[in-house]
């Protein structure tokens, strides 16, 4: 009996990976967001009135610029499952820091590069709280949403600035020369590339998965979680900071309530865009679908004359479908693979039984 | 397999879903009635005959006060003959309108009428649709007027704050004193009020003394506490004004139910839906407003006479405005609905908004 075990070498192979390669590029979350995104397109241009003009795509890109960019690095946070609720406090800030330095007669570069700084130091008190201090992210943004707007509407007390330079505000609503699109599109492919480098195709970026997944077992496979945490917090203030003067020559306006809400625009698009609230799943191409997505689909409603109010709730709800179709679809796997499980148990012990 | 097909069912629900929204997207076409195909051929060779398409872009939708001017809107435009729209969003921020005046630039309205949140912060975006020949009025709150082809002013500053210190000071008659209830302290509007108010108090009627200006924020229940803090503080209180609807709806219902009753005079800004209860049991004697049916009326007749070229916003240019009769433009591209109109006992159930 002994004898026979040692005589049969069971070979095993295992393919690099369950699933072939077409599969696992076009059967994702983020591929549905992308064809939702292209179908909202399509059927837009037939039928609403309008919306085929190039001005859609520059008032539209323009707008959700923003967003676009803070999405960015929103992404990564929520990727190691924390959050970074306030960033649209931090654009607030920013735009009054910009608005301050231009009255004060300062030139415009040397105004922007104290408002990144800023916003950069907004993200470094976000993530030393997190990561040495040791809260949660959702408290302590939570209580920094309060008090970067607090200061922001404190600095700049009710009033507004307006009249920032000519030049500055045109190039922030200009268009790439012969395109509809405007010129912010160029800063946010760079960021685009180097956000999607370092989350896809570095040990820094896969990292943040393994932190998402599992805490526990990322530090102890060397990961230095906190200080990971930490560069995260500091990128998303640093990113909303240059959002924050974006924003600021966008609508040529300095005010400490610019901005207000914006944070929960960014948190849907990038859960919309297939990135998990647990942490562990998702990637920026999905994310840019996913803003891309809510800014056309609110662009060819109100084209369409739909009130802002049906245009929240068509939002809202595509966002509860989608999560819960996620949710849905992880359940059914999980059956799935149970009963194949159960199957092969039974196989098995059908073919032990000599 | 399976995987592939559970992933074809979500991409079915999100087709669904997303043909959902464009069927609401349709209806809510309906409701414009064809606002899309007015404005399409309307904007293509710049107005002139027939069909004029004007939209309304108020502060905020579902606002009483801007659900009466838009009906004054509708009123002249089914007269002249023209498409008319509403669209707005759902609260007042200051950058909120921007999406929406990029719309009617999209869908090339020939004139948009916009009451602004904020003077600057759309500013741009009315110029790029100017850009596209949209012809841009503002009514109700201003901006830049570099930024536009024409304000209807529903009165002027000075008017406003004439009317409401001479119908405190008749009521209280002419000393003691009194107390202002504003909205928020930065509310545009509201600030230059007050500032001329205080300059007519202090050149006309020296017994007067104002006390204290107490801002409630638009917002119900803290103006209804500003009112009850007032009269604590100030026990010799005679009389106060609220230069907001708001406030001075709240201001009412505190005195109506309270031992001030008929003792503290009430005046301001109040619309007559929302006073008509306190002018009727004897809390308010008198209060002023404008028309805000009238403004509508008058903005959508002036964007109409803009897209016509009738007139170009130049001072001395004037048009007929239906009902209300002719106007002139005047300084900074202005029109003047009127003087402020006084609601008492005796006209107030002649009006409903």
């Amino acid at each position: 009996m002994t004898t026979a075990i040692g005589t049969e070498q069971v070979v095993r192979s295992y393919t690099t990976y369950a699933q072939p390669l077409w599969r696992r590029v076009l059967v994702t979350r983020e591929a549905s967001i992308v064809g939702l995104l292209l179908a909202v397109v399509a059927v837009s241009m037939a039928i609403v009135p309008n919306f085929d003009s190039p001005l859609t795509v520059t008032f539209l890109l323009r707008e959700i610029a923003p967003i676009l960019l803070i999405a960015l690095p929103m992404t990564l946070v929520i990727v190691t499952e924390e959050i970074d609720l306030s960033v649209a406090s931090v654009v607030g800030l920013s735009s009054v820091v910009t608005g301050l330095c231009v009255q004060a007669g300062w030139p415009f570069p040397a105004a922007m590069a104290l408002a990144i700084v800023v916003g950069t130091l907004a993200g470094t008190i976000n993530g030393a709280l997190v990561t040495f201090v040791g809260l949660p992210s959702l408290a302590v943004t939570i209580g920094t949403l309060a008090l970067f707007r607090g200061v922001a509407v404190g600095l700049l007390g009710t009033t507004a600035i307006s009249g920032f330079p000519d030049a500055w505000t045109g190039l922030a609503r200009t268009n790439i020369p012969g395109t509809p699109v405007p010129v912010i599109m160029i800063v946010f492919a760079l960021l685009a590339i180097g956000f999607a480098v370092l989350l896809h195709f570095t040990p820094f970026g896969r990292s943040l998965y393994a932190i998402g997944l599992n805490k526990e077992a990322a530090a102890f496979s060397g990961i230095n979680v906190g200080m990971t945490k930490f560069w995260l917090f500091v990128m998303s203030g640093t990113v909303a900071g240059f959002a924050g003067v974006y924003f600021t020559l966008l609508y040529n306006n300095a005010r400490g309530d610019n901005a207000t809400g914006m944070e929960l625009q960014v948190i849907a698009a990038v859960l919309l865009g297939g990135v998990s609230i647990f942490g562990g799943r998702g990637a920026l191409h999905g994310v840019i679908a996913g803003v891309l997505l809510i800014g056309t689909l609110a662009s060819a409603l109100r084209l369409a004359g739909v009130t802002s109010d049906i245009i929240n709730v068509i939002t809202g709800l595509l966002l509860i479908v989608s999560v819960v179709s996620a949710s849905l679809l992880t359940w059914a796997h999980r059956k799935r693979i149970a009963a194949v499980g159960k199957r092969k148990g039974r196989l098995a012990a059908r073919a032990a039984v000599p | 397999m399976f995987s592939m097909r559970s992933n074809a069912r979500r991409s079915a629900v999100m087709a669904v879903t997303a043909s959902a929204a464009l069927v609401l997207a349709a209806c809510g076409g309906g409701d414009g009635d064809g606002d899309g195909d007015g404005a399409g051929t309307g904007g293509g060779d710049g107005g002139g005959d027939g069909e004029v398409s004007i939209t309304f872009l108020p502060k905020n939708l579902g606002n009483p006060y801007f659900d009466t001017s838009s009906s004054g809107g509708t009123e002249a435009v089914e007269e002249f003959g023209g498409t008319f729209s509403e669209v707005g969003p759902s609260e007042a921020s200051p950058t909120s309108q921007v999406s929406f005046i990029e719309t009617a630039a999209q869908q090339g309205v020939d004139a948009l009428v916009v009451s602004a949140n904020d003077p600057e912060a759309i500013c741009d975006a009315l110029d790029e649709a100017r850009g596209v020949g949209v012809k841009v009025v503002t009514f109700d709150s201003d901006t830049n007027p570099d930024c536009r082809d024409l304000f209807i002013n529903q009165a002027t500053a000075e008017g406003i704050a004439k009317v409401q210190v001479d119908l405190i000071t008749e009521q209280i008659g002419d000393e003691g004193q009194i107390a202002i209830l504003s909205a928020s302290a930065n509310a545009t509007n509201q600030n230059a009020w007050i500032e001329l108010m205080e300059a007519e108090l202090d050149a006309n009627h020296p017994d007067v003394e104002l006390v204290e200006i107490a801002y409630g924020d638009d917002d119900d229940q803290r103006s209804f506490d500003q009112t009850a803090a007032l009269l604590q503080t100030y026990p010799d209180l005679k009389g106060i004004i609220s230069p907001t609807t708001v406030g001075i709806a709240a201001a009412g219902r505190y005195l109506s139910t309270s031992e001030y009753k008929g003792k503290v005079a009430l005046t301001g800004l109040g619309t007559p839906n929302q006073m008509r209860e306190y002018v009727e049991d004897g809390t308010v004697e008198a209060f002023a407003l404008w028309n805000p049916a009238d403004l509508g009326y008058l903005a959508a007749y002036a964007a109409k006479s803009l897209v016509d070229e009738e007139i170009t916003g130049e001072p001395g240019d004037s048009f007929e405005a239906g009902k209300l009769g002719s106007y002139e433009v005047g300084e900074d591209a202005s029109v003047l609905l009127g003087d402020p109109f006084v609601f008492n006992a005796d006209n107030i159930d002649d009006f409903d908004f």
